[in-house]
């Protein structure tokens, strides 16, 4: 078929279309709702098209449209275009689909945003989808990075979208400064797989890695420094510090970016170009032990926060380091599977717990509790989302996970795996300890406060009036369902989840290696006891969650400090570039200001000293000119 | 008598008029000077016109006596107002444009 191209083009190209028209028509981008209208159908669109494309492009079809961009001496230096084939079209419906759903959800999240803001929001929105999408469909490396660097900008934009608020500022700069740490090195493999290949173009030089044409010397360092793009971009140790940070944006951003699309961009770029990785055995080593590590640090993290969305943002750093681990294990396919699922039971849990926050108005899950019985639409879908990152079977993470086992093991990667092993039982018991606080358990601080009062009473009256107070703001009386514009996207994904869950079932899809016979089990049996363990010490309290927690003495108090690793990259912040910068500062300001001073104080001088020649005395004047007429006279005479 | 005696003649008046332009005090005589300096350059057209047999040089002369009646009549204006102003004539002592 021959439309086929065009038709992702088209879904790239809508949501260029919503930006450009909002960006550009600034009346109307100050009415708000309107502009989200207009960006939301632009989306809406775009799916659709999105969809056909993936329709047209199962199997093994691929279809290239590109343009020639940057013209040089007999051949094309870059192009841009689409490169549609199976899986760029299936992320394309991922992007497509949250993209669409989280600009609805918006609608109802940010109901009172004033409507520049909200106009401004969107415009974000449509540039970031236009961004995610060309990323998703460049046919070279070029149009990649510079799609990566859009991402990143909106990225940035949206995590300071309430840029009035220090702390999102702060994180805004965090997440932009620490992924441009990972693209620096990005870049610099770019150009050189380039001059190696003498190509930017994937196709091509996937042709050339599998014929053998690339040589192997020096190629690690390479595979490396693209590497390093995807630590920045999809949250890897020592780089992950800035994703829990980014929280600080509105929650469908969260949802959107920093859950089901840009993060995963260095999974997929991984993803799109492992046969060039497959060539580097050593540095796939190293990503699938980063990956497993990062995976664990990120889990014990998540189970100690107490921010919702910190444990969520924890808990995708972790699943993100589940796709690295099959991608270094050498199945990358595993690992894009737990990808595109990851992507629509996250976004679920993200949007639910924008629901959660919505109505209580906090962060805290403290502040929460028996919430199911005030919203039992938002609690059940979250459930569904939680089952399924948990992997219980019949639901969309079960498979995908099961999967990334499979890989690792069947890679030779033992130790990843029993990391990841680990893991599976961390992500089943932090998610529903957030369940269970959040939604079923009776507030959990309000009586262990009022104890505490009672225990001061003979100390300060005044402090236990402050604890009742506390104890009444629990029970969250105004917490309600969350408008139909967010609840429609929460079932949406919802179902979704089961959906894809029930098809695996029926249909499972033969992966590239075989698993031994005891893993399922072993995984379902880590995510029940996972649950089961956050059920008895948050539901039934028959486990004390303190003395569960000074059980593990050093590492909970490490992960309460996040392991002082944002304290180390603080330090060095201030002491490196700081100091840096006043080093530059004292040069400027000393040496090359200095000649300058030095340079102008000389000249008037020299000024001043000269002004004595002028007499005012047009005699004196005629005297010059008498003289040097009769210089030149005597020059030319004998000279 | 040749074109030399002549143009001796022209060097000698220049000179004269270029000593008075830079030793007198007063303003007019200096502006004496200048005329006497013009007349000499006069001299010379005149002594080449005939020499080389072209009116071109008479012409020119014509018009430089023009001209320099005009200067004449303009330099001596700015000196009367010059009067009126600093009540002086003397060069020494305009030197507003001292650095």
């Amino acid at each position: 078929m021959a439309g086929n191209g065009t038709l992702a083009l088209a879904a790239l190209l809508l949501h260029a279309l919503a930006f450009l028209v909002l960006a550009i028509a600034a009346p109307l981008r100050r009415l708000g709702r309107p502009a989200g209208y207009v960006s939301i159908l632009c989306a809406a669109g775009s799916l659709a098209a999105a969809v056909l494309s993936w329709r047209a492009h199962a199997g093994e079809a691929i279809s290239r449209l590109v343009w020639t961009w940057l013209p040089s001496e007999g051949q094309t230096l870059a192009t841009v275009g689409v490169l549609a084939d199976a899986d760029s079209t299936l992320m394309l419906v991922l992007v497509a689909l949250v993209a669409l759903l989280v600009q609805v959800y918006s609608l109802g999240y940010l109901h009172d945003e004033q409507p520049p803001a909200l106009g401004r929001y969107y415009t974000y929105q449509s540039l970031f989808a236009f961004s995610m999408m060309g990323l998703v469909l460049a046919p070279n490396f070029v149009q990649l990075f510079i799609c990566w660097e859009l991402v990143g900008l909106c990225s940035y934009l949206l995590i300071g979208f309430w840029y009035q608020r220090p702390a999102a500022q702060r994180a805004a700069l965090k997440a932009f400064w620490i992924t441009k740490a990972g693209d620096v090195g990005f870049l610099i493999g770019i150009v050189m797989l380039w001059r190696h290949t003498g190509t930017f173009d994937l196709a091509e030089m996937r042709v050339l890695a599998e014929n053998g044409a690339i040589p192997l010397a020096g190629l690690a360092v390479m595979t490396f420094c693209i590497y390093l793009g995807a630590v920045g971009k999809s949250a890897q140790f020592p780089l992950h510090i800035w994703l829990p940070d980014a929280m600080e944006g509105p929650t469908p951003v969260s949802a959107l970016i920093h859950a089901a699309t840009m993060v995963t961009a260095g999974v997929y770029m991984l993803h799109r170009t492992s046969w060039l990785f497959a060539l580097t055995p050593d540095v796939l080593a190293i990503v699938a032990w980063v990956g497993a590590f990062t995976a664990l640090l990120a889990a014990v993290l998540a189970c100690v926060q107490n921010d919702i969305k910190r444990v969520l943002a924890y808990s995708t750093v972790s699943q993100l380091s589940y796709m690295m681990a099959a991608i270094g294990a050498g199945f990358s396919a595993a690992g894009f599977l737990h990808l595109l699922t990851h992507g629509v039971f996250k976004a679920l849990l993200f949007l639910g717990a924008g629901a959660v926050i919505h109505a209580v108005g906090s962060n805290n899950l403290s502040d929460m509790g028996r919430l199911a019985r005030r919203m039992p639409q938002t609690a059940a879908v979250f459930t569904i989302g939680a089952l399924s990152l948990a992997g219980v079977p019949f639901l969309a993470g079960f498979l995908s996970k099961e999967e990334i086992l499979g890989a690792t093991l069947a890679g030779g990667f033992v130790g990843p795996f029993v990391l990841l092993l680990i893991v599976a039982f961390l992500t089943a018991f932090y998610m529903f300890r957030v369940v269970f606080l959040a939604f079923f358990a009776e507030p959990v601080v309000a009586p262990a406060h009022a104890a505490a009062g009672v225990a001061r009473v003979a100390h300060a009256t005044a402090h236990v009036e402050t604890v009742v107070e506390g104890a009444h703001a629990h029970e969250a009386p105004h917490a309600h369902e969350p408008p139909a514009s967010m609840l429609a996207p929460l079932w949406v994904l919802a179902l979704l989840s089961v959906g894809i869950g029930l098809y695996f079932t029926v249909v499972h899809p033969e992966p590239e290696f075989t698993s031994p016979a005891w893993l399922m089990p072993i995984a379902v049996g880590s995510a029940l006891a996972g649950i089961g363990l956050a059920w008895a010490t948050y539901q039934r309290r028959a486990i004390d969650a303190a003395s569960l927690a000074a059980a593990f003495g050093p590492i909970y108090r490490g992960a309460l400090n996040r392991f002082w690793i944002d304290d180390v990259f603080e330090r060095a912040y201030l002491l490196g570039i700081l100091g840096f910068s006043r080093l530059v500062g004292w040069i400027d300001r000393y040496l090359v200001d200095g000649v300058l001073n030095v340079l102008s104080a000389w000249t008037v001088t020299a000024g001043e000293d000269l002004r004595t020649m002028q007499s005012g005395r047009a005699q004196d004047y005629v005297y010059g000119v008498a003289v040097g007429v009769l210089v030149i006279l005597l020059w030319v005479q004998f000279g | 008598m040749g074109l030399q005696a002549y143009l001796t003649l022209a060097a000698v008046v220049f000179c004269i008029g270029l000593f008075g332009v830079m030793t007198r005090r007063n303003t007019i005589g200096i502006l004496l000077g200048i005329e006497l300096m013009l007349n000499s350059v006069n001299i010379n057209l005149v002594a080449f016109a005939r020499y080389l047999g072209d009116v071109t040089g008479m012409v020119f002369t014509v018009f430089t006596i023009c001209i320099t009646v005009a200067e004449a009549a303009l330099g001596l204006s700015i000196v009367i107002l010059l009067f009126r102003v600093r009540r002086t004539v003397t060069a020494d002592q305009l030197d507003l444009l001292k650095g």
